[in-house]
């Protein structure tokens, strides 16, 4: 493996060693393109982030921003004035840390008990479980399973119909399949180890990568949750930030009561703390994912793996 | 039965699977029934006929629009999107500099992230009629435009945030099926001269056209399901009458006007067409490409 790789990249460097004119033309040209593509994903980010840090004024003129000119902070100090975007903020938490717990307790053990090929009916739980993703009951159907559950206005309502979710299933599976060697398992049985231990002090141990990637793809989803929680929560004083920030951003529920003269500054601040409401709910993730990305492709690959 | 630690194993995904998977599909019921909520699903009456929510759907003057309007968003999606990824991953593996190809590809990523209410959010603000959009075309004399109310602006709003939000993401199985190219074949078409745009065109290109090819089958696969999120959350006024999609319809009379049985049966008309194409998808690409998604 570290060999073939080795010598792929000599070749590589040997092939760019003999460049034509047309073919560094085509190098620039083709970064030229790449830059300019980067640019059209970051800068609509960048212009809200900046944005949200700009005197309102300058923002209304509506001309491109590069770089913090006339700083204003006050939309931030406006913003901590709307007690649900706080309480949003620690729903989400809430629901993202119970989310992911419930989760991995459900899928992890799942995963590796249906990658053991001696499971007795393996192949009807996988069906059973496949077809779920490519058929399900559909939304009404789910919101009367809430409520007959009597998990309707609860964090379960959002927790638990988000336990499994049947792909990340298949992606863990397919790890534990291609890195948990048969001899492993073999050599542990001989030695009297159970399944539990083995699940527990062998393959759990060894599974490092795939737990990070379930939790992070379990937290991103239940941290971008909108619409379970617009179905299945009621009270606003439950609702999780995709919620909150739908309804002040996009509803319009920004409310500053102002008449006449003052009516058209406050829309300029109304405007202004839409953009600081963008930046501090999308902001954690940003952070976070440069981070964790390549954790992201990695479950990528292991899902086309099995495809 | 040596196995039964398995099965304990496998318990808390069973309960899961039978509560919220297999419970709500018996729950699909109802699309017959005249469902009460204080009657459950059982002591419901069933209606005369059987599919008379199915005819009363199909006999609304909405029924056509929303579905149509489906379709047209879905393949209009796949039209324009479909092939960005692809062209996108040939011209990253064009770019010499191992960092630069890793910071881009990290750049591509970062919309995927974001959730479709801040996706929305930003639209919202940046193409309002005050937003930066609009300030520009006016400079430019081209006046201002409607972008988040009008409906001729809805598709292609919604095509082109998806293409800016999935890109980078979608992009990464061709990226590593590139990367897989022995690098005999680049040799070799050195040696007979080929420019770099020819071993993009005649190397690169086919050498991932299988991927290209299932991802493709599998894409048309999931034509109907086209979230509702993010079209529920572009509505406006103006746009209704094409951002209104099954889903989108399924959520406002269901829940909105509490008409459970008949948008189930709407519902449970768009999942069975939607099954119905799934398998058929999936069977083209099993021939295709001897890859199963079951």
């Amino acid at each position: 493996m570290e060999n073939t790789k080795k010598k792929g990249n000599d070749g590589a460097a040997s092939v760019h060693a003999i460049q034509s004119a047309s073919d560094r033309l085509f190098d620039t040209i083709n970064l030229l393109i790449l830059i300019v593509l980067c640019l059209i994903v970051v800068y609509p980010l960048y212009y809200v982030v900046l944005a949200s840090m700009t005197d309102p004024a300058v923002v209304h003129t509506g001309k491109l921003l590069l770089y913090p000119e006339a700083p204003y902070f006050k939309g931030y100090a406006e913003a901590l004035a709307y007690p649900q975007l706080i309480s949003g903020y620690g729903n989400t938490i809430w629901y993202t840390v119970l989310n992911a717990i419930v989760a991995l307790c459900a899928t992890i053990p799942a995963a590796y008990a249906l990658s053991r090929r001696d499971l007795v009916g393996r192949r009807v739980v996988m069906f059973l479980f496949t077809f779920t993703m490519f058929f399900n009951g559909g939304i009404i159907p789910m919101f009367l399973t809430i409520k007959s559950l009597k998990i309707y206005n609860t964090a379960w309502a959002l927790v638990l119909p988000a336990a499994v979710s049947v792909y990340n299933l298949i992606v863990c599976r397919s790890f534990f399949e291609s890195s948990l060697p048969q001899e492993l398992l073999e050599a542990a049985q001989i030695d009297g180890c159970n399944d539990f231990r083995f699940f527990f002090t062998m393959a759990i141990p060894l599974s490092k990568t795939i737990i990070a990637v379930m939790l992070l793809y379990y937290a991103t989803a239940m941290w971008n949750t909108f619409f379970n929680a617009l179905m299945f929560l009621q009270d606003e004083s439950k609702m999780p930030l995709q919620v909150v920030l739908r309804n002040l951003v996009l509803s319009n529920q920004l409310s500053m009561s102002a008449s006449g003269a003052e009516f058209a500054e406050k829309q300029k601040l109304v405007d202004q703390l839409k953009y600081v409401i963008i930046t501090v709910s999308a902001v954690p993730l940003m952070i976070v994912y440069p981070f964790v990305q390549k954790y992201f492709a990695s479950g990528v690959m292991l899902g086309a793996v099995k495809g | 039965m040596g196995c039964w630690q398995l099965y304990v194993l496998l318990v808390p995904s069973l309960i899961w699977l039978a509560l919220f998977a297999y419970y709500p599909m018996y729950g699909l019921l109802i699309a017959f029934k005249d469902f009460k909520i204080r009657k459950g699903i059982i002591a419901s009456p069933w209606v005369t006929p059987l599919f008379k929510h199915f005819s009363d759907f199909f006999s609304t003057s909405i029924a056509r629009t929303v579905i149509m309007n489906t379709i047209k968003l879905s393949v209009y999606q796949l039209l324009f999107s479909f092939w960005v990824p692809v062209v996108f991953a040939l011209m990253l593996n064009q770019v010499r500099s191992n960092k630069g190809r890793k910071v881009i590809q990290t750049i591509s990523y970062a919309p995927y992230f974001l959730s479709n209410v801040v996706l929305v959010c930003i639209i919202s603000v940046l193409f309002s009629s005050t937003g930066v959009v609009n300030h520009v075309l006016e400079s430019l004399g081209i006046g201002i435009k409607y972008f988040t109310s009008e409906a001729q602006f809805f598709r292609p709003l919604y095509i082109g945030s998806t293409i800016w939000q999935q890109t980078g993401f979608n992009a990464i199985i061709y990226i590593a099926a590139l990367t897989a190219i022995s690098p005999e074949y680049y040799e070799a078409a050195l040696i007979d001269g080929a420019s770099k745009l020819q071993r993009v065109l005649y190397i690169d290109l086919p050498m991932i056209m299988p991927t290209v090819v299932l991802m493709f089958i599998l894409s048309v696969g999931n034509i109907m399901t086209i979230g509702y999120e993010k079209a529920w959350l572009m509505q406006a006024g103006g746009n209704i009458s094409v951002s209104e999609i099954i889903s989108t319809y399924v959520y406002k009379t269901g829940l909105q006007s509490a008409q459970y049985s008949f948008a189930t049966a709407v519902g449970l008309f768009n999942s069975v067409v939607n099954f119905v194409i799934l398998v058929l998808a999936n069977l083209i690409a099993k021939r295709a490409a001897d890859i199963s998604i079951f």
